[in-house]
Order: structure tokens, then C-alpha cells, then sequence
């Protein structure tokens, strides 16, 4: 059975029930408070470790690890809950983990973690990521991070992969119109960017949390601090939000019907 | 003025997608020479339909590899394309098979990419394009000066490029090193009649978790529920959202709406579709679902609470009903209406 070495790209970002709002300094846009904010594992790139600790539980001998650029405090909180839902090796990155950054800066400096880790045996590397992040949501990271490594067997918006005997991966991506297009790759190396998967969050388990955390705070307190550039932004605003909303109370079901059966008629 | 590429592929039948003509439009309309290039498997007959769009050049990579998506291929061709044009801006369509390539071509070539554009104009002599951050939340406008600047537009950023067909001489591209050790098997796709996502259909229908609830006499109806959502697709052609809790629900093996999947998903960990109307039913309209909603222009809700999410702000109309009783009564109406014409 194929053993594998599964890294997965993953940052954090502001709880998504919090309210955001753009401010802009002298090194570019970033958000009011950021710090401050609440934040979680960046969601797509949770799926992504779930995944990952699946394939390897069910690989013995395989190995997860999570690499992840972000501000080490705020990433440290948040390792306070991931931590105990899937076992895995930290390396951390002391940068920023706002959605205006540059991500190929952001690339580099995955790229440089992963390769620097040691013993890592390319012919069973697993890139994982999500397949966008929900802060700068472009979908660009992993395909830079595997360029970066060499990578050209690349994945975006997994949903499933499936494992032959021989190594042989089988993957199905999400494309247009709610379908999935299904390959076949002869095995590792090669890159992930995950949509949702399969598999639902895993509870907390405690157990797993206190052997990840011997690990993990030693691996944020050898982070080290690194810079990302920014794009020229010319203006970050808060969209147009409020529209005036015409609330109906006092129509029968039928003509609530009639009216919608007429609007969707019209062009 | 950056010289222009407009990067292109065929689909599967070897046409252009309406985003791929609209990404024409957008080039056109910025001003200056542009090259075409052209990936797909025979990109002939695409070619020659845009025989009238203006471009000074049409380059092409094509054969039986470059018909199928998959990234190192599709990497390969795109680059191929890229360099031989020699252009320092390069427009492409948001497509899930450039989507895939085109950020590691970006680093191939030493260049910047900017992806999910919404928006593209010259300003001070400068390409500027819109995008969002944060799942739709935070509206952004930047330019660059590295080039080459890929630049992967969304659908609905220029009317779709119309205008004579003819016959073009094609200038084809080698493509140096299209290795790859991925086989496409093929597509799996929901059968006809459980199509739920239909991206260009006019109206976005969501149903929320109220479908699964328990309702007036204490009880659930989720049987009902399925066979009015069902109903309606079937009789207004719409696209289905959903929001995230009926999805988990769904996902966690329970008794529920078997149709939905995560891919129905609306909102922050969801889509993003574009649909000119939306109805929501049962749906509550909180902020992380509504985030997926921005670009559904004409935004109607069906909600027993009068104070849910969507009427503070975020719908244009609110019908406060049963979206049981009004759904079926929907479906009614336009039965009828069908079975008359
Ligand atoms: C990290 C994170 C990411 C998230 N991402 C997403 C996302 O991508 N998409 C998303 O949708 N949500 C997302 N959410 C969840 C979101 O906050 C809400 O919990 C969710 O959208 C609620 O779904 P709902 O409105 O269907 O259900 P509920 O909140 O349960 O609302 C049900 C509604 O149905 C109405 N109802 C019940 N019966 C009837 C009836 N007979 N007729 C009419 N109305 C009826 C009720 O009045 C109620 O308003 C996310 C949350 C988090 C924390």
C-alpha cells in the first residue's frame, strides 16, 4: 500500500459573521482591527486537512503536514481548535495573512517551507490546499506553490480522490454545470486545490490535541518573519449594500403566487 | 499600450463559450492590437466564427492533447500561446480549464495574474481592473505594472462579441513540453432529469433549511418539500441554490432533499452564480449565504419571518408566507400556463 507525504497549504481568515471593513495605510489596504478580529482555519483548506488526515489514517505510515503563513499569534489561536481535529506537523510562517497580499510572495514562501522539510521524499509528496481562500479568493496559490516545486500533475476544486493499490490517484474536479470531470494519475507527486470533499468536520478530540501541541508551539515559536508584497490597489470599498426592501405581509399564497409567477416572466 | 493577447480554447464540442466572445468584446474594447490564441482539440471552425473580431494575428495550439482539461497540458499550450504573441497584457475567460493553468503560466512567465475579474477599462492610459475580496464583501480596483498581467475575466464583463464568420489562416504554435502522467477518463454528471445547476439559466431558485423544518402542524414535510422544489425546476427552468445548513444536513446522511449536494452551495464557502433574478425560500438570508448572492441583480424572498435577513436590506421584496403554500400554488400556475401553450 502507498505511503504518502501530504503537506496542506492553509492560512486563516476572519470568522466569517464578523463585520469587515477596508482601511488603507501606507503599505496598502488591510482591514480595520485585523488583528483583533476572531478568525478561523481558511474553510476550503480545512476540507483540504480533513482530506489529507483521512488518506493517511487510512495509509499507515503516511505523514500530514500543515504549512501555513500567517501572523504566528493569530495562527496560534486558531491551532488552539484545528489542533485537535486531525494529527499533523506545523510549520509556520510569521507573514501576513490578508487578502490583498501578493500571492505569488505568498507562493514563495510555501514553496520554500515544503521544500525545507526535512526528509521530504518528492516521489510521495501530496500538495494539498484549498482550491481558493476565502480572503483574496483567487485560486492561483497552489498552482504557483507546485510550479514552484517542480509539480505539473495539478488538481483544482477536488472533491474526491481515490488511491489504487499501486499508487494510481483518481480524482474527481468540479467543472461546469454541477458536474465532475474524472482523471487518473499514476501517483505522487502532485498538487490538490480542494472544493468541499466528502467528509464532514471532525469533533474535537482532545487527545490529539495535547500530541499536536507539543509539536505545534515549538513550530510557532521557530517562525520566521516574512514580507509579501501588494498589488497597486486604486481603491478597496465596501460595496453598495442596503437596497429598499418592499416586505409584503398581507397577500393570500395565491396571489404571492400570481406576483412571482409574473416576475419571473418578466425580462 | 500593452500589445493584447485574448486567450482562448474550444469546449468539448469545439465552440467558443459565451464568456469567451465576451472576453473579445473586452479587448476590442480597450483599444489597440490584439492577437487571438487558440487551444482545443480542432480549433478551426472556432476560428473562423471570429473571423470579423478584429485581431491582427490568430495563433493556435491544437490537437487531440489539447482537447482535454487537464492542467499540465493546458499550462503547456497556454504558454506556448503566451510567448509566441509576445503580448504584456493577456485576456482570458473564467473557465474552469484556465482557471486551473493559467495562475502557473503566470509564473512561468515571470508574471502577475489577477483572476475573478469582474470589471477592465483604460484609465490614464493604463489597463485598471475591478475585483472582490473576501468572498465578495470588500470591492477592490488595482492595475499593475509587471508584465505580462493575465487577466482571467468573468462572464458579464462585455456584451458577447457578434459579427462575421470567414475563413481564417491560423498560425500554429509547437508546443515544447506537454508531458503529462494524468489520463481523462471522462465526466460524471448528474443524470438529466437530477441537473439541478443550470449556470445560464435566468432565474436562481435557493431553498434554505425552513424545508426541512418543522412546519405549522409540528410536523416536517420534507418528502413535499422535495417534490414542490423539484417541481419548480422543472417547470421554470431554474438553476438551485441552496443554502449551507440544508446542504450539511443532506451531507450527514439524514433523510433529506437527495438531490442537493455542496455543489448547490450558495455563499461565502459556496458559489458565487450569476443569474439575472433570484427567489429564496425557506432561507433565512444571513450574511455568509448573501455574500454568494452578488451578483443576482433582482433579488425576491419567500420567508414566514418578517424580520429575516433578507428584508433588512438584502432582497428587494419579501413575501412573508408559507413557501409551501405559495410554491404549490406556483407550480400550479405554471402548469397550466405550460399545458395551454
Ligand atoms: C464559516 C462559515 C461559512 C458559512 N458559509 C455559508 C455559505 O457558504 N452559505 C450559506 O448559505 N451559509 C453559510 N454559513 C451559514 C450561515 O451563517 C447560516 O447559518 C445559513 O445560511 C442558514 O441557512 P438557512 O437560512 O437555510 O437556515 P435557517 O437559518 O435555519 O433558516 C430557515 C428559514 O426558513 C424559514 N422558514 C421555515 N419554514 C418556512 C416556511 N414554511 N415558509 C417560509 N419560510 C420558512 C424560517 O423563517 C427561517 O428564516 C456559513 C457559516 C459559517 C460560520
Amino acid at each position: 500500500m502507498p505511503q504518502f507525504q501530504i503537506v496542506v497549504c492553509g492560512s486563516i481568515v476572519p470568522d466569517p459573521l464578523q463585520t469587515l471593513e477596508p482601511v488603507t495605510g501606507p503599505a496598502g489596504p488591510s482591514l480595520k482591527n485585523e488583528l483583533m478580529l476572531p478568525a478561523v482555519l481558511d474553510p476550503w483548506a480545512g476540507h483540504a486537512l480533513y482530506e489529507a488526515a483521512n488518506l493517511a489514517r487510512n495509509h499507515p505510515g503516511s505523514k500530514v503536514y500543515l504549512v501555513s503563513a500567517a501572523p504566528k499569534a493569530k495562527l496560534q489561536q486558531v491551532m488552539m481548535t484545528v489542533g485537535q481535529k486531525a494529527p499533523f506537523e506545523l510549520v509556520a510562517i510569521d507573514a501576513s495573512a490578508s487578502g490583498f497580499t501578493e500571492a505569488a510572495d505568498v507562493a514563495a514562501l510555501l514553496a520554500g517551507a515544503i521544500a525545507a522539510i526535512p526528509g521530504l521524499d518528492r516521489s510521495r509528496l501530496l500538495v494539498f490546499g484549498g482550491w481558493e481562500s476565502a480572503s483574496r479568493g483567487a485560486g492561483v496559490t497552489m498552482q504557483m506553490v507546485g510550479e514552484r516545486l517542480g509539480i505539473a500533475e495539478q488538481f483544482l476544486a477536488v472533491d474526491q480522490l481515490t488511491v489504487g493499490e499501486d499508487g494510481t490517484l483518481e480524482v474527481l474536479e468540479r467543472i461546469e454545470g454541477g458536474s465532475h470531470q474524472i482523471s487518473s494519475c499514476q501517483g505522487a507527486p502532485a498538487v490538490f486545490g480542494w472544493a468541499t470533499g466528502n467528509l464532514p468536520e471532525p469533533r474535537n478530540n482532545p487527545q490529539v490535541g495535547m500530541q499536536n501541541m507539543r509539536a505545534i508551539m515549538p513550530a510557532l515559536q521557530k517562525a520566521k518573519p516574512a514580507s509579501t508584497g501588494v498589488p497597486s490597489f486604486v481603491s478597496v470599498s465596501l460595496p453598495k449594500q442596503q437596497r429598499e426592501t418592499r416586505v409584503v405581509k398581507d397577500l393570500t399564497p395565491d396571489e404571492v403566487a400570481r406576483e412571482i409567477v409574473a416576475w419571473i416572466g418578466e425580462n | 499600450m500593452d500589445r493584447i493577447l485574448v486567450l482562448l480554447h474550444t469546449d468539448a464540442d469545439g465552440v467558443l463559450s459565451k464568456t469567451a466572445l465576451e472576453v473579445l468584446s473586452a479587448a476590442n474594447a480597450l483599444g489597440g492590437e490584439f492577437v487571438v490564441g487558440l487551444c482545443g482539440r480542432d480549433v478551426q471552425a472556432a476560428a473562423d466564427s471570429i473571423a470579423g473580431c478584429g485581431a491582427s494575428r490568430l495563433l493556435a495550439v491544437s490537437g487531440d492533447t489539447f482537447g482535454e482539461s487537464r492542467y499540465a497540458t493546458d499550462a503547456a499550450a497556454a504558454e506556448a500561446l503566451c510567448r509566441a504573441a509576445g503580448a504584456g497584457l493577456i485576456l482570458a475567460p473564467a473557465s474552469v480549464r484556465w482557471a486551473r493553468a493559467l495562475p502557473g503560466v503566470a509564473h512561468r512567465l515571470a508574471g502577475v495574474i489577477d483572476t475573478h475579474v469582474t470589471s477592465i477599462s483604460m484609465e490614464d492610459g493604463a489597463p485598471r481592473v475591478g475585483r472582490w475580496y473576501y468572498r465578495q464583501r470588500i470591492e477592490a480596483a488595482l492595475t499593475r505594472t509587471k508584465r505580462p498581467w493575465i487577466v482571467v475575466l468573468e462572464s458579464g464583463c462585455a456584451p458577447a462579441w457578434q459579427g462575421e464568420a470567414g475563413r481564417v489562416v491560423l498560425e500554429s504554435v509547437e508546443v515544447a513540453n506537454a508531458a503529462t502522467r494524468t489520463r481523462v477518463l471522462g465526466v460524471h454528471s448528474p443524470k438529466a432529469n437530477e441537473q439541478t445547476i443550470r449556470p445560464d439559466a435566468a432565474l436562481l431558485f435557493v431553498a434554505g433549511a425552513g424545508w426541512t423544518k418543522k412546519q405549522a402542524d409540528g410536523q416536517p414535510h420534507v418528502d413535499v418539500a422535495g417534490e414542490l422544489i423539484l417541481g419548480f425546476l422543472r417547470n421554470s427552468a431554474a438553476s438551485l441554490g441552496s443554502s449551507k445548513s440544508l446542504v450539511d444536513l443532506s451531507g450527514e446522511g439524514q433523510a433529506v432533499l437527495p438531490f442537493l449536494t455542496h455543489m448547490n452551495q450558495v455563499g461565502q464557502t459556496g458559489s458565487t452564480p450569476r443569474h439575472p433574478k433570484g427567489l429564496a425560500t425557506c432561507c433565512h438570508g444571513e450574511e455568509p449565504h448573501v455574500v454568494g448572492w452578488r451578483f443576482i441583480n433582482d433579488r425576491r424572498a419567500v420567508n414566514l419571518d418578517a424580520n429575516c435577513g433578507w428584508a433588512r436590506g438584502k432582497a428587494d421584496v419579501v413575501y412573508v408566507a408559507d413557501a409551501f403554500a405559495v410554491m404549490a400554488r406556483v407550480n400550479e400556475i405554471l402548469k397550466t400556463r405550460s399545458a395551454a401553450t
